[in-house]
């Protein structure tokens, strides 16, 4: 087991979750490909994102108006917005090409909002491409699934990116 | 309720005035268990679209009021609306949302089904001696009837064909139709979700324009100048208007009520992109009617009690308790069309539908105001008298400007008159 390249991609994602948690999404977009997609789907087994419904399948466009809407003020659902506090564990390198890694963990996200606490767990599958950079920044999300663990069943509404 | 006063001193037909409701509407557990019986087993209540259950053996279960019934296909092609009990000791014979099989296995003691409810198979039968004759005990069938691949189910063998039921609606569910741009229509997936409210709030709000430029403000901001000026329609030249039965439709952009036409206008920019592609595999009369199909129908129509084809797909409402609804919001594709165009489709119902679209999470946010707010007072009255200074008959009913209420005194005079029968 490659243990550097395991704190490397773990240190990377921790750090995405706080800057998620900490609404920090300036620095959370600058974390990404251009050509980079963050999916929620809605069948836990699905691939074909692109010809599937999901929850959310975000290019950069579609990413940088989610990260404006939420601190627009226009929204109702999201003013004020939800706090969440999310632990991510159990990181394991699926894959690693050399030029980009594939790392599933779990994540727990609770969330609190107007007298009410939820609870969302989820496995995170990220493709991270290597930037080559030494200054602790060294990957560039590619794809990030986030595969709800009820997600194919009735949900309630989410305001905060998962 | 047994008797039809309720706790303020009101009568059942009281609660429901031309221009208003009674807040009890909302909140009284006794009105809603009443509403199951009156309203949901009383009347034509959607259960699938044909394209959910293409095959035989094909399956969908859901829920007409809180009654699980599973909706299936036989080898014969013929539609089945089942309730979802085995006869025995009542235990649910299908799970799972949608699927495949070819009979249905009560997992209890194993009593098995065919697809059209006939009891099969009851496992050990000789304890029964000559007590348990088969015939007598199919799983309960329901009436069905079908318009524009719209799958409908009731209880009741007396009340008129689906046909009159819908009425005027069926010009409008004719042109809804129009968004397979040529192709069939196919239901694509959906987004469900539940808000804790009652269940009327949501039907209000698929006749509501009012709500729109406020409530999706932040919808507008996502959207480019084009859109957000298509979309500015509150005071625009719309209507609303009662088809009767307690159908409504309302129509936001007349321009987009008949998809085939106007097919000369200009491509609105936000397709450029689209139809270009479409150019490679289409001839230009076809990649201006796939489109504009693509676009979505300019119009909300509400098929009371529980489904509306709304713009660009279908509402879906299912009652969970009088403080608690679960919404569908199903995605309507191609069936056999093209792949850039379906997958615009599902982009923009994604952009605005679901628990993490632009759009419904506000609507969501506002309906469980309504509920909170509901709680409020001890006798207080929920305003629908909206547009009624200018309402006028019609052919079909009667129509006011797009902002009106006329689509919810619609849907409240049709409960009035289930409830108080």
């Amino acid at each position: 087991m490659n243990i550097e390249l395991l704190n490397q991609a773990s240190a990377f994602i921790c750090q995405e979750a706080d800057m998620l948690d900490h609404g920090e999404y300036a620095e959370w977009l600058a974390l990404w490909e251009d050509k980079g997609l963050y999916i929620v789907p809605i069948n836990p087994d699905e691939t074909d994102f692109a010809n599937t419904l999901n929850y959310a399948c975000d290019d950069a466009k579609m990413r940088s108006l989610r990260v404006a809407r939420l601190g627009s003020g226009e929204s109702i659902s999201t003013s004020p917005a939800p706090r969440t506090i999310r632990s991510v564990s159990r990181f394991r390198i699926l894959a690693d090409d050399g030029t980009t890694v594939t790392v599933r963990c779990a994540q727990n996200l609770r969330e609190f909002r107007k007298e009410i606490q939820k609870h969302y767990t989820a496995n995170l599958t990220y493709t991270l491409v290597r930037t080559g950079d030494a200054e602790g920044d060294s990957f560039r999300i590619q794809q990030k699934v986030v595969r709800l663990l009820n997600a194919s069943d009735a949900l309630q509404c989410i305001g905060y990116i998962p | 309720m047994t008797s039809q006063t309720t706790s303020k001193g009101h009568t059942l037909a009281d609660l429901v005035q031309h221009d208003r409701v009674h807040t009890s509407l909302y909140t009284d557990p006794a009105i809603f268990e009443d509403e199951m019986e009156k309203v949901f087993a009383n009347t034509w209540v959607w259960v699938a679209h044909a394209s959910e259950i293409p095959e035989a053996g094909s399956y969908k279960t859901g829920y007409i009021g809180r009654q699980p019934v599973v909706t299936v296909r036989d080898r014969k092609q013929q539609v089945h609306v089942l309730l979802n009990r085995c006869r025995h000791r009542a235990a649910t014979v299908c799970e799972g949302h949608k699927g495949k099989t070819n009979s249905f296995v009560c997992p209890y003691h194993g009593w098995s089904y065919s697809l059209d409810g006939a009891l099969r198979g009851v496992p050990s039968p000789e304890s029964y001696g000559d007590l348990l004759d088969k015939a007598d005990y199919p799983l309960v069938k329901l009436r069905v009837e079908e318009y524009a691949g719209m799958i409908f189910a009731t209880f009741k063998d007396d009340i008129e064909p689906l046909v009159d039921f819908l009425g005027p609606a069926k010009k409008w569910m004719d042109l809804f139709m129009k968004q397979g741009g040529g192709f069939p229509i196919k239901v694509g997936g959906e987004h469900r979700f539940r808000f804790p409210g009652n269940w009327k709030i949501q039907l209000e709000n698929t006749t509501d324009a009012y709500h729109f430029p406020l409530v999706h403000k932040s919808f507008l901001s996502s959207v480019d100048k084009q859109t957000e000026e298509m979309l500015d329609f509150v005071e625009g030249p719309g209507f609303v208007e009662d088809l009767g039965n307690g159908h409504s439709v309302m129509v936001m952009i007349p321009d987009l009520v008949d998809l085939e036409a106007n097919l000369d206008a200009p491509i609105p920019e936000r397709f450029a992109a689209l139809a270009e592609e479409l150019r490679a595999d289409y001839p230009e009369d076809q990649v201006r009617r796939i489109v504009r199909a693509v676009g979505g129908s300019g119009f909300n129509l509400n098929i009371f009690p529980n489904i509306a084809c709304s713009m660009a797909f279908f509402r879906v409402l299912r009652p969970v308790s009088v403080t608690e609804t679960e919404i569908h919001h199903a995605v309507i594709t191609m069936d056999g069309g093209p792949e850039a165009g379906n997958r615009a489709r599902l982009r923009m119902h994604e952009h605005f539908q679901g628990p993490m679209g632009f759009g419904t999470p506000d609507d969501s946010e506002a309906w469980e105001r309504v509920q909170k707010g509901s709680n409020a007072g001890t006798d207080q009255w929920i305003l629908l008298n909206r547009g009624l200074a200018k309402e006028q008959e019609t052919a079909d009913g009667r129509r006011s400007d797009v902002s009106a209420e006329t689509g919810m005194r619609a849907a409240y005079r049709q409960w009035k008159k289930l409830m108080t029968a």
